[in-house]
């Protein structure tokens, strides 16, 4: 018999059907579109994180001291630590995560780092309007602040607020500068609800002067080897080689360890939503085989006028393949509109790829076939004479 | 000199139950020529329905030899499917439509099965629906027509392969009697242009329609007599030699 009547047949069998069939393939709808989505945000996400640690540059350094208060260093190491060979600059930083604020009548809380003029070249932040921490602040511990638009909106309503108070911790501080907009964030927050102060006053304002990270420049692309090394031996020194009470990071090492995080959620919930699919496929079998009962009749009437088993099974399994593809080309629509939501409403990145959505459609037709064959082959095994006496 | 178009030789069906045998057909031999109107009859549980199976190539025997239009059919299932399909045309009981198709899809089922491409199927369908009085009735579904007008098209459907045999199951049996007697006037149509029937019924009175009746009872022919008040003149000649 003709391939394309044979395609038409079974089509018909599935178009006469249509609430059934829109049910049986609904777990491949869910399956499919999540995988696009989920695959898409870690995707999205992945790509920012690149970008964002590409914008730090490549000779940064970033060293943060684990463990407890009393591993640290001080001012006089940092010092110490510019004058070596390799090393540009280092830009140390104290910070803390709840500080209280309140500005006019308004009290909030935010994020603090404390540091020095070179963080902004060093990091790669600068302001808007207004001015950075200078030299003069640091030596004076003057009580100046930097405030990121989120809190200069959440204060004050506006962003025009160079001169005006914000109050730390119960100490007035003068905003010198708005940084300039960040966007995104990560689980701790908006990276526009942040605050910058000099160093050396807030060492005195939170009576600590344990510096637990510091950002290093080195100077080149090609002298980052040489700074590593210097400042692995001075902090191995420091702490008597316990290398678990420091990590060093430099763009590479952040980007893996970014990626590994990301890539093992969406494994994760790729896992999960392949599950899921697995589930479609067994729903397409159950139905499938409940349609084959049911028209027992039918296909011994089939064979009675000359239908052969292949014909039977073909059928069967080609109904069963269109509920699953069809059921993929909806989870791709659905994909592309759940990472639209994504985009426009929940603000995260989504980046879906052509090999994604061509690699879940083949998959669904694949769980169509693999999951119709069991009942389009009982189907074709029917015996004629009995299924043409079933009523 | 018309050809053999039915020839069993010996032919047995046993069904084992345990271990006993149970011969749903014993040592049957039937001839039927081309042209032929034959009924076979017989009460229930006597065997015809296990022979009209084998006839249509639904069943296989035990053992004997049964050759269809010059074709054994002792041979694997796909062949089967292409000797109903080409060389039988079913006519049952309950017309056994399919529901979901319509009138001229149903009726060009088996020409789709023989691999024909669609102007073809379609031509032929409709020459057959035609040839039933049902042509205007193309784009009907089953369950719009009447009992007398699907059998109609239960006609047409095995008619449309130019079979060498038409197999009519009890075809009158879920009809009144008026539209009862239409089908088998049909059918009386259909053999005096030249196919060959054979009607399966217990209904002695429907079995006197055709032009020879065998009989069968426990799985044996019992009588096979030409019908005298219908019969061929040809058939009476050559039995009398």
């Amino acid at each position: 018999m003709k391939l394309n009547r044979l395609l038409t047949m079974s089509l018909s069998s599935v178009y006469n059907n249509k609430v059934r069939s829109f049910l049986t393939m609904l777990g491949i709808i869910i399956g499919i579109s999540s995988v696009i989505v989920l695959v898409g945000m870690g995707e999205g996400t992945k790509q920012k994180v690149a970008s964002q640690i590409e914008q730090l540059g490549t000779n940064l350094i970033t060293v943060n001291l684990t463990g407890s208060r009393s591993t640290s260093v001080t001012n006089k190491d940092i010092d110490n630590l510019k004058t070596k060979p390799g090393i540009a600059g280092i830009a140390p930083a104290l910070t803390a995560g709840s500080i209280n604020i309140k500005g006019g009548d308004v009290t909030a809380t935010t994020n603090m780092t404390a540091t020095t003029p070179n963080y902004s070249q060093i990091r790669k932040v600068d302001v808007s309007s207004g001015r950075f921490l200078s030299q003069n602040d640091i030596d004076n511990r003057y009580k100046v602040a930097i405030v990121g638009v989120d809190v200069a909106n959440e204060l004050y309503k506006t962003t025009d607020v160079i001169g005006s108070t914000i109050n730390v911790n119960g100490v007035d501080f003068s905003i010198i500068g708005i940084l300039q907009q960040q966007g995104g964030g990560s689980s701790s927050g908006s990276n526009d609800d942040t605050i910058i102060l000099p160093i050396s006053t807030a060492q005195r304002l939170l009576k600590n002067t344990n510096i637990k990270t510091f950002y290093v420049e080195a100077t080149d692309k090609d002298s980052m080897d040489t700074a590593m090394g210097y400042l692995q031996l001075f902090l191995n020194k420091k702490f008597n080689n316990d290398t678990k009470s420091y990590r060093l990071f430099n763009q590479t090492s952040l980007l893996d360890t970014a990626n590994q995080t990301n890539d093992s959620m969406t494994t994760l919930l790729s896992g999960v939503a392949a599950i899921s699919l697995i589930v479609g496929g067994i729903g397409i079998m159950n139905i499938m085989l409940v349609s084959v009962i049911e028209r027992t009749k039918e296909i011994g009437i089939r064979k009675a006028i000359g239908a052969k088993r292949k014909t039977i099974l073909s059928q069967f399994l080609i109904e069963a393949t269109f509920i699953s593809g069809f059921g993929g080309i909806l989870g791709v629509l659905f994909g592309y509109l759940g990472s639209y939501i994504m985009k426009t409403a929940f603000k995260t990145p989504v980046v879906i790829s052509n090999n994604v959505v061509l690699g879940s459609f083949l998959f669904s037709l694949a769980i169509g076939i693999v999951f119709g064959m069991y009942p389009a082959n009982k189907a074709s095994k029917l015996n004629p004479i009995e299924a043409l006496r079933f009523e | 000199m018309s050809k053999d178009i039915i020839e069993m030789a010996n032919i047995n069906k046993i069904y084992k139950m345990g271990g006993s045998e149970l011969r749903a057909l014993d040592d049957v031999n039937l001839n039927i020529k081309s042209g032929e109107f034959v009924a076979i009859v017989g009460p229930s549980g006597a065997g015809k329905s296990t022979l009209m199976n084998i006839i249509g190539c639904l069943d296989v025997a035990t053992n004997g030899e049964y050759i269809l239009g010059g074709v054994n059919t002792n041979c694997n299932d796909d062949k089967l499917a292409e000797i109903r399909n080409k060389k039988i045309g079913f006519i049952f009981q309950n017309y056994n439509l399919l529901s979901k198709l319509n009138v001229i899809e149903n009726v060009e089922l088996p020409l789709i099965y023989l691999g024909e491409d669609s102007k073809s199927t379609r031509d032929k369908a409709l020459k057959a629906l035609t040839r039933v009085g049902l042509d205007s009735h193309g784009k009907h579904k089953p369950n719009e027509l009447s009992g007398g007008q699907k059998q109609r098209v239960a006609i047409a459907r095995a008619l449309v392969t130019s079979p060498e045999i038409i197999l009519a199951d009890e075809p009158t049996g879920a009809l009144d009697s008026k539209t009862g007697r239409e089908v088998l006037e049909m059918l009386q149509d259909l053999n005096d242009e030249g196919n060959t029937i054979v009607l399966i019924t217990h209904d002695n009175d429907i079995a006197a329609e055709a032009k020879r009746i065998i009989t069968v009872r426990d799985g044996r022919i019992v009588s096979d007599k030409p019908n005298f008040k219908n019969s061929n003149e040809s058939y009476i000649a050559t039995a009398a030699n």
